[in-house]
């Protein structure tokens, strides 16, 4: 049957405090020690080995990335420089090939006037030179004619 | 017949006599068993140790990472692994004894007097675990500190002073008695259910009580750890 026996009685109760806590206690103590032993430090050692590697780990490859996110950085500037370089050197030539091509220019356009005149003045002279020679074949032939006629008559 | 399997014994022990001292014979009884059971648990688990953990080593570093957040979020990053192993054992003792208290049938051993049941149902058990944890908060507060920590009865007025004190009384009369009603109350309800209704009725109730049973040890570690971290913090 249901004894509910709490507090009245002469032995045992629910209250009833004896040896048996301090024999406890002493358990439990010795409980930490053996579970210190056997459990927290063999895990802890294990686990805290797993996570410093993992953390180096970690550090390290920040620290790759770091790296070759400098490389990168460096080659990129290292090919804006020579892109530049390029973009500098292409101009000059352009520039060059460009006076170069007006002085030629320039060069030929004279040479061709100076032939060109000359070849004027040339052609002038030889018109006023076959004028005059005409204008006194023409004297010569009037003058022929005249005489011929004159010995006709 | 029945009502011998499910009559209630409250309040009675299995005395054992040695010398003029008397022990409750059935506490020590539970608490080897199943201690004894988790030693084994444990060495059976950390018996092969490997940098990738399998099986019950999984299980055992899960608890271990449990416990180790338990004590650091409350005792601080300074000095929490000086008592991790107390307030890891504490809350693996209150655990352990809870459930195997309301897990295994121990009604079906028959003792001449008493009967087996979870070792934190006896209020030895717990003052004993609550009388160790003060004992401790005073020893870590006094051992980090020094004199110094006789600060924090003062702190923030000298007004204090009185509550404090009163309050090294009550921490380890609220923690023990706490865990002790609990524990037989969970006891009793389940058994004054299982003499009145036999079938069925009584698992919820059981359930409940081991949802109980892991919160109060869970508790019981906590406040612990939070009266150790209160005794070593630094005051500004």
């Amino acid at each position: 049957m249901l004894a509910f026996n709490f507090f009245g009685a002469t032995e045992g109760g629910l209250f009833d405090i004896n040896a048996t806590l301090p024999l406890m206690a002493i358990q439990v103590v010795a409980l930490t020690y053996i579970l210190n032993s056997l459990f927290f430090k063999p895990v802890g050692n294990v686990v805290e080995k797993r996570e410093k590697f993992v953390s180096n780990n970690i550090i390290e490859a920040k620290n790759k990335l770091s790296e070759v996110k400098k490389l990168e950085a460096n080659l990129l500037n290292q090919l804006q420089s020579a892109r530049t370089e390029a973009q500098r050197i292409v101009s000059e030539a352009e520039n060059e090939s460009d006076k170069l091509y007006k002085e030629a220019l320039e060069l030929a356009n004279n040479e061709a006037n100076a032939s060109k005149e000359k070849a004027r003045l040339e052609i002038e002279s030889q018109t006023s030179a076959a004028r005059d020679q005409l204008s006194k074949q023409a004297d010569d032939l009037s003058e022929l004619i005249v005489n011929r006629l004159i010995l006709e008559k | 017949m029945l009502t011998n399997f499910a009559a209630l014994e409250v309040g009675q022990h299995l005395y054992w006599q040695i010398g003029n001292i008397r022990l409750h014979g059935q506490v020590f009884l539970t608490s080897w068993i199943l201690l004894g059971a988790l030693l084994v648990f444990i060495s059976l688990g950390t018996k092969k140790m490997e940098n990738d953990p399998k099986g019950l080593q999984n299980l055992l570093e899960f608890l271990w990472d449990y416990i180790r957040d338990l004590a650091r979020t409350q005792i601080g990053e300074k000095v929490y692994r000086d008592w991790m192993p107390f307030i890891g054992t504490l809350f693996l003792f209150v655990f352990v004894s809870n459930w195997g208290g309301a897990l295994i049938p121990w009604r079906l051993i028959k003792l001449p007097s008493g009967e087996l049941g979870a070792p934190t149902a006896d209020i030895n058990t717990t003052i004993a675990l609550a009388l160790l944890v003060s004992l401790s908060y005073f020893y870590a507060g006094l051992s980090n500190k020094g004199w110094r920590y006789f600060e924090y009865y003062v702190h923030p007025t000298p007004i204090m002073l009185p509550f404090k004190i009163l309050e090294d009384f009550t921490k380890p009369l609220s923690l023990s008695f706490r865990l002790f009603g609990n524990i037989l109350a969970d006891e009793l309800v389940v058994g004054v259910l299982v003499f009145l209704v036999p079938l069925i009725l009584p698992i919820p109730v059981m359930f409940l009580g081991l949802f109980t049973s892991a919160i109060q040890a869970l508790i019981f570690a906590t406040l612990a750890a939070y009266y150790i971290g209160e005794a070593v913090e630094e005051h500004h």
